[in-house]
């Protein structure tokens, strides 16, 4: 296929995948501030939010201090912001136009539908209150395209691409999540293991929707490291790094296969990290440093990212 | 007169240039003052380059480069048997009519300036007259200066700015011979200057003007002279832009150094 | 009489079901994203043509006749340029005025004694029809660069077998839905002299800011060939590859739908970041076929419009079957003192030009707008032609008022490959909606019906 299609397919997999992670972190960053606020303690949420989504530089480019109302237009509908919300949608739909012969009909009314209703949604929330129902719709419009492509598209080349985009939008997702722990402030008064800590770590599981799957695969109250353990080690968790990098290297390795097996550095590097996840104990890493090991890994995830634009997308 | 040409032509590059592809309108052909002896146009990058002939009738080599490169080099070496004709063209290819070279082209748009110019000489009585009269003037209006003009400069322009190089001259002499009636085009190719020439002079640009009963007859208003046996044609075109000798785009930005040799020289007295 | 079908549904149908059925049918073009981007308009928001639901309908004997008139046209037109870039014998024939043709920019030397492969120069030709009388079809214009319009014919009877499948079921109306692998058929026989395999095609796109982007992308997928654009393209040794995912890929048959000043900044506009540098080369070199072949707007300009019907005589040694509109060309010295007479009866149209934005309507126009137009034609006559204002035939037409005559043109596309010329039966009918106005052109405010052919 096209090295341009390849791309489009890429990225457009990854908008609309970051599109819904923004959702799912601002509907979070939302729930904590308002508990914040009825605890009596509010902290540095907002500033937690625009970390966990990767926007804090731009954001503080524009704004002086992070308020509610600031982060959230900045993280929704500011144009300026090339990850927000709505410009994910955007440039979602216009790469799924230049690249339409290689989308399914279902990927691209998913898409396209989602564009036609957005500005109305958009008008829609200049209502506050408005805001965690349209979140909701952004949340589903992106399982509708997932759904579409997942079930419609042709194992082909072409929805290798769009899967490794999905997961690597994914995979970074969850780690710059569990890394806002690190740079979240706990009240003056109260200590790890506090109220507070203790919505901090449900919160997190509540914005990949794994708190239920908590329960379900520890039966055990909430503990940090097994928080973590799940959203990093656990092949059974969808959003976990392990999970998104088993996916990652299984589509590489059909894409060298399909490509009479050619391989680049792209392959070594996913096969690496996935290795380390595959056989990491959560508490080596815990002992070396949560933070530190998802820095690197995310500084690795990027140069992936690099490798694999410059094996298959240029 | 048997010349024989030397021309090669090295690109530098900073950094890589991923992809370059150029068009070749270095080759003369054979008519009743000139015949080709041998001619070849090649690179050093790996093939022999195809090849074909222009609209224009001109005989085009392609050049392209498709990996990463930081240098590239074209040789050009020839050998012809010229002889003079007082610049009169004949028994040459002409796919095109000469009405067709009464087009206006941008670098060739005869200004206010151009045309009050081309009244100075309507007087003379004789086409052919006419025609030299105008050689005088564009080379007295025009002073030949090195760097005062550039590929991009029109003819209105180098009017305006009095001086240029021999591709100002040719333009300007254009532009006047059309807006009175006469068919005129861009010649691009070598000159044997007779000396050790510097590099810049051997590649050189005139102009053809269509005379009646005569046909075609080169005019080289920068030497204020017709075309002589010390002329070779290789790229013919309704100005610089259509008949460039070398035309090219590169993927990749890079700053380039140019270096280019040329050497015409009379046969049997090479240096 | 074949419009009787339509009556008689017309009446059978309460206008408040057509409203419903006119706003299903909006729905389903603004979810499949059959739309069209008006370049001044800012963002990305994208307007959908109107489609009219109510059918224009054509009787196969008078189809057959069009038809006919057609193929001869495009032969004539494809002898023209063949000719224009070799020998000129029209002009020397003293048939059409050479400097018409010579210092035309559409004109384009770069193609003077190049043979394309089949000889063909314009394989996909829109060519646009009015009807004056019972009967009497007349040609108002020649495409021959890169017509468009064609996916709306076919979303538009995709549109209606969805809307209104009794119809379909009662009448026998000749199918459209194979224009696209005619297409490919006619691109594939043309492939270049080099090409020793199946040839692969390609369709060349301007990008996805282009207003016909929707068009491209529908006509790559009907036909399963890959789309492009120039970037995706490089040419190495006058061959031109695609990158793809596992390397360059060799390319035989682009169909472009972009101008030639854009194809390629190596030979043309050096500009052009939408072109694939080489491409003319190989061309050129025989390597590749482009579709359509570069300098046809020397055949559709309008100043040589008038001259097709000498040109039908010249080439085919036949009688027009269409007959042009009459024309008056303004560089002619006795057609420009009548034109400037009757000014107020007369259709001004630049010789040069496109989207009817250069017109004057005499007969709509204010006593300034016409005092203005006759300056430009002194000044300027040989920029201009001009044409009776014509009696166009009007069809049932659902406006908000409920159903009106509104006039009407059609665009068949004619597909020239190398062994033969194929028309899929019908065309795009366009309709200016404006109550009176005779503009069918999108871009001001026409809109589309389905073009039936009746069968028997």
């Amino acid at each position: 296929m096209l090295s341009r299609t390849a791309d489009n397919l890429y990225w457009l997999a990854r908008y609309v995948e970051r599109a819904e992670n923004i959702a799912r972190i601002v509907t979070v960053g939302n729930r904590m501030a308002s508990m914040a606020l009825s605890l009596g303690n509010p902290g540095n949420e907002w500033e937690s939010t625009l970390i966990a989504t990767g926007s804090e530089e731009g954001f503080f480019a524009k704004y002086e201090a992070a308020t509610g109302p600031d982060v959230i237009h900045y993280l929704v509908r500011d144009r300026d912001n090339p990850s927000s919300i709505l410009s994910c949608l955007e440039t979602a739909r216009r790469n799924a136009r230049a690249v339409r012969t290689a989308l399914t009909v279902d990927m691209w009314e998913a898409l396209n539908g989602t564009w036609l209703k957005m500005y109305e949604a958009e008008e829609a929330l200049s209502a506050p209150e408005r805001l965690l129902d349209f979140l909701e719709w952004v949340k589903e419009r992106s399982l509708l395209f997932s759904g579409a492509y997942n079930n419609t598209m042709l194992r082909d080349d072409a929805f290798h691409f769009t899967r490794v985009g999905t997961l690597m939008e994914r995979a970074d997702n969850t780690a710059r999540i569990l890394d806002v722990k690190y740079h979240v402030l706990l009240p003056g008064d109260e200590g790890v293991g506090g109220a507070t800590d203790y919505y901090h770590w449900q919160a997190i599981l509540r914005s990949v929707s794994a708190l239920r799957s908590y329960f379900w695969v520890y039966n055990d109250r909430l503990k940090p490291w097994l928080v973590s353990e799940l959203l990093m080690l656990r092949p059974e968790m969808p959003r976990s790094l392990v999970s998104c990098y088993d996916g990652i290297v299984r589509h590489l390795d059909a894409l060298a296969e399909s490509g009479g097996g050619q391989r680049g550095e792209c392959h070594r590097i996913a096969g690496e990290l996935y290795a380390r996840l595959r056989y990491g104990r959560i508490q080596d890493i815990f002992e070396a440093g949560l933070h530190e090991f998802l820095t690197d890994f995310t500084e690795r995830s990027a140069l992936l990212g690099d490798e694999i634009s410059s094996f298959y997308l240029i | 007169m048997r010349l024989i040409v030397r021309h090669r032509t090295t690109y530098s590059y900073a950094s890589p240039v991923f992809a370059a592809i150029q068009t070749l309108r270095l080759t003369p052909r054979s008519y009743e003052a000139l015949a080709v002896h041998r001619w070849s146009v090649r690179s050093d990058q790996r093939r022999p380059l195809p090849s074909f002939t222009d609209g224009f009738g001109n005989i085009t080599h392609c050049h392209s480069v498709v990996q990463a490169h930081t240098e590239a080099t074209i040789f050009v070496e020839g050998e012809v048997e010229t002889t003079n004709t007082f610049g009169i063209v004949r028994g040459a290819t002409e796919p095109l009519p000469p009405m067709f070279y009464l087009r206006r082209t941008p670098l060739t748009e005869a200004d206010e300036a151009i045309q009050a110019m081309a009244g100075e000489i309507v007087s003379e009585r004789s086409p052919l007259k006419r025609l030299h009269a105008l050689l005088n003037l564009v080379r007295e209006r025009v002073d030949y200066r090195i760097g005062a003009t550039d590929p991009s400069t029109t003819a209105a322009q180098a009017l305006a700015e009095g001086a240029g190089v021999c591709q100002d001259h040719a333009h300007l002499f254009i532009a006047a011979a059309r807006h009175l009636g006469v068919p005129a085009r861009y010649l691009g190719g070598y000159l044997w200057t007779g000396v050790e020439s510097q590099d810049y002079q051997a590649s050189h640009a005139w102009a053809e003007a269509f005379v009646p009963d005569l046909g075609w007859v080169g005019f080289d208003a920068a030497n204020r002279i017709c075309t002589t046996e010390a002329y070779i044609r290789t790229s013919i075109g309704l100005d610089y832009w259509s008949a460039s000798p070398v035309r090219g785009v590169r993927r990749g930005a890079a700053d380039e150094t140019l270096a280019v040799r040329v050497q015409v020289e009379q046969a049997g007295q090479e240096q | 009489m074949h419009y009787e079908i339509i009556r008689r549904w017309l009446d059978e149908t309460p206008t408040t079901a057509l409203s419903v059925k006119r706003r299903e049918a909006e729905f389903l073009f603004r979810r499949t994203g059959v739309t069209f981007s008006v370049y001044a308009e800012g963002g990305d928001r994208e307007r959908l043509i109107p489609f009219d639901i109510i059918p224009r309908v054509l009787d196969f004997a008078e189809w057959q006749q069009l038809s006919r008139g057609l193929k001869q046209r495009v032969r004539a037109i494809n002898e023209f340029i063949r000719d224009v870039y070799h020998s000129r014998q029209i002009l020397r024939a003293g048939h059409i005025p050479p400097e018409l043709v010579l210092h035309n920019e559409a004109f384009c030397a770069e193609m003077q004694g190049f043979d394309p492969p089949q000889g063909v120069y314009v394989h996909i030709a829109g060519i646009d029809i009015v009807r004056t009388g019972p009967g009497g079809f007349v040609v108002l214009e020649d495409n021959c660069r890169t017509p468009s319009g064609v996916s709306y014919m076919l979303e538009n009877r995709e549109a209606m077998m969805r809307l209104f499948p009794d119809l379909f079921a009662r009448h026998r109306i000749a199918p459209v839905s194979h224009y696209p692998e005619d297409l490919l058929d006619t691109l594939k026989s043309v492939a270049p002299p080099n090409c020793k395999s199946d040839p692969v095609v390609a369709l060349l796109t301007p990008g996805s800011f282009n207003s016909a982007y929707y068009e491209h992308s529908f006509l790559a997928d009907e036909m399963g060939v890959e789309l492009v654009e120039g970037p995706d393209l490089f040419v190495d040794d006058n061959v031109v590859f695609t990158r793809t995912t596992k390397g360059p890929k060799r390319v035989d048959v682009i169909y472009r739908r972009i101008d030639d000043g854009y194809l390629d900044p190596l030979t043309f506009r050096p500009d052009s970041a939408i072109g694939t540098p080489g491409l003319f080369n190989a061309y050129r070199a025989g390597n590749l076929t482009l579709a359509n072949g570069v300098g046809t707007g020397i055949a559709d300009d309008k100043s040589i419009y008038p001259y097709v019907p000498r040109m039908i005589r010249f080439y085919l040694g036949e009688e027009p079957i269409l007959e042009n509109v009459q024309t008056w060309c303004c560089w002619d010295g006795d057609d420009l003192a009548y034109v400037l007479d009757r000014l107020p009866e007369l259709v001004v149209k630049e010789a040069r030009g496109s989207g009817g934005y250069g017109m004057l309507i005499g007969p709509q126009a204010t006593k300034t707008e016409l005092a203005d137009f006759a300056a430009r034609l002194r000044a300027r006559p040989g920029d201009y032609i001009a044409q009776p204002t014509l009696a166009l035939s009007t069809c049932p037409t659902l406006v908000d008022a409920g159903i009106a005559p509104r006039h009407v043109d059609l665009r068949p596309f004619v597909l020239s490959g190398g062994k033969e010329i194929r028309i899929v039966p019908g065309g795009l009918t366009r309709v200016a909606l404006r109550e009176g106005s005779l503009v069918v052109n999108s871009s001001q405010g026409g809109g589309t019906k389905d073009t039936w052919v009746l069968e028997g």
